[in-house]
């Protein structure tokens, strides 16, 4: 049954992912770019991770997909224009390679390493949302801030470069 | 259980999807959504190692790069926005005054 689930949600994600990059139209990109995200949702659903699902939810498809559709009912784009760059044949190329590449070396590859503490029945017995705020607050704090900061330099930054006149 | 090399598999490709669409498409917006498909697919291989290796480290991170990918789809559409105030298009091999 997961086996079938994850069958299922990698062929929308991969199928979903190549309308992204050839549909003409930005609109139908970017609700292809949701289906993928929703469903990225569910392979981290699929491996214990519920909190990370559900802010990629809400950030994801919620916050960034927003934005990008908002931004895109500003610009006023054309329809009829060519969608490739003339480097297109070589990296479509360049990409075949690539994935024949990387697919040859992950097949080929037993993956080994020293196992963490944190099994399957500790985090659940814990709580997923438990577990991650306990360790981001003690062992992660200064990065925890640091990307407090970039927001606060990202904000500062969209606001500055958006405006027409500071 | 599905093994590990699955979901890599999944990741790569979704990966090499998203480089693609940076490298062929002229469109200022799909480039932004490609590199967002290629943040996933970075964040599908963290879970992924975080779930087979009995590790929490991975899932924290994917939290940060989460925080790093809202900044930059801010910055990059406030970019857009600019360089479309400025020069009137948004394919990004019209915007080439840098060349000379």
């Amino acid at each position: 049954m997961l086996n079938l689930l994850f069958f299922y949600f990698a062929a929308v994600i991969v199928i979903s992912a190549l309308f992204v990059i050839i549909k003409r139209n930005a609109f139908h990109s970017a609700v292809a770019l949701l289906v993928t995200l929703i469903h990225i949702a569910g392979i981290f659903v699929l491996l214990n991770a519920e909190f990370l699902a559900a802010v990629q939810i809400l950030v994801y498809a919620g916050a960034i997909l927003v934005m990008i559709i908002f931004v895109l009912m500003f610009l006023n784009v054309t329809q009829r224009y060519r969608m490739f760059n003339r480097q297109k044949f070589i990296a479509f190329l360049m990409g075949i390679i690539l994935i024949g590449e990387v697919l040859y070396v992950i097949t080929r590859s037993a993956i080994k390493g020293p196992k963490g503490d944190f099994t399957i029945a500790k985090i659940l017995s814990e709580g997923n949302t438990q577990a991650i705020g306990r360790i981001l607050y003690t062992d992660y704090l200064f990065p925890f801030e640091v990307a407090s900061l970039i927001l606060l330099v990202a904000m500062i930054g969209a606001i500055v470069l958006a405006k027409k006149e500071i | 259980m599905v093994p590990l090399h699955y979901y890599l598999i999944l990741a790569a490709i979704l990966f090499i999807i998203g480089m693609i669409g940076v490298l062929v498409r002229r469109n200022f917006l799909t480039v932004l959504m490609s590199i967002e498909l290629m943040l996933n697919a970075v964040n599908i291989n963290f879970v992924a190692f975080a779930h087979y290796m009995d590790s929490i480290n991975g899932r924290i991170y994917v939290f940060f790069i989460m925080t790093v990918a809202a900044a930059e789809a801010a910055i990059g559409l406030a970019i857009l926005i600019s360089t479309y105030r400025n020069t009137g298009t948004t394919f990004v091999d019209e915007i080439s005054s840098l060349k000379g």
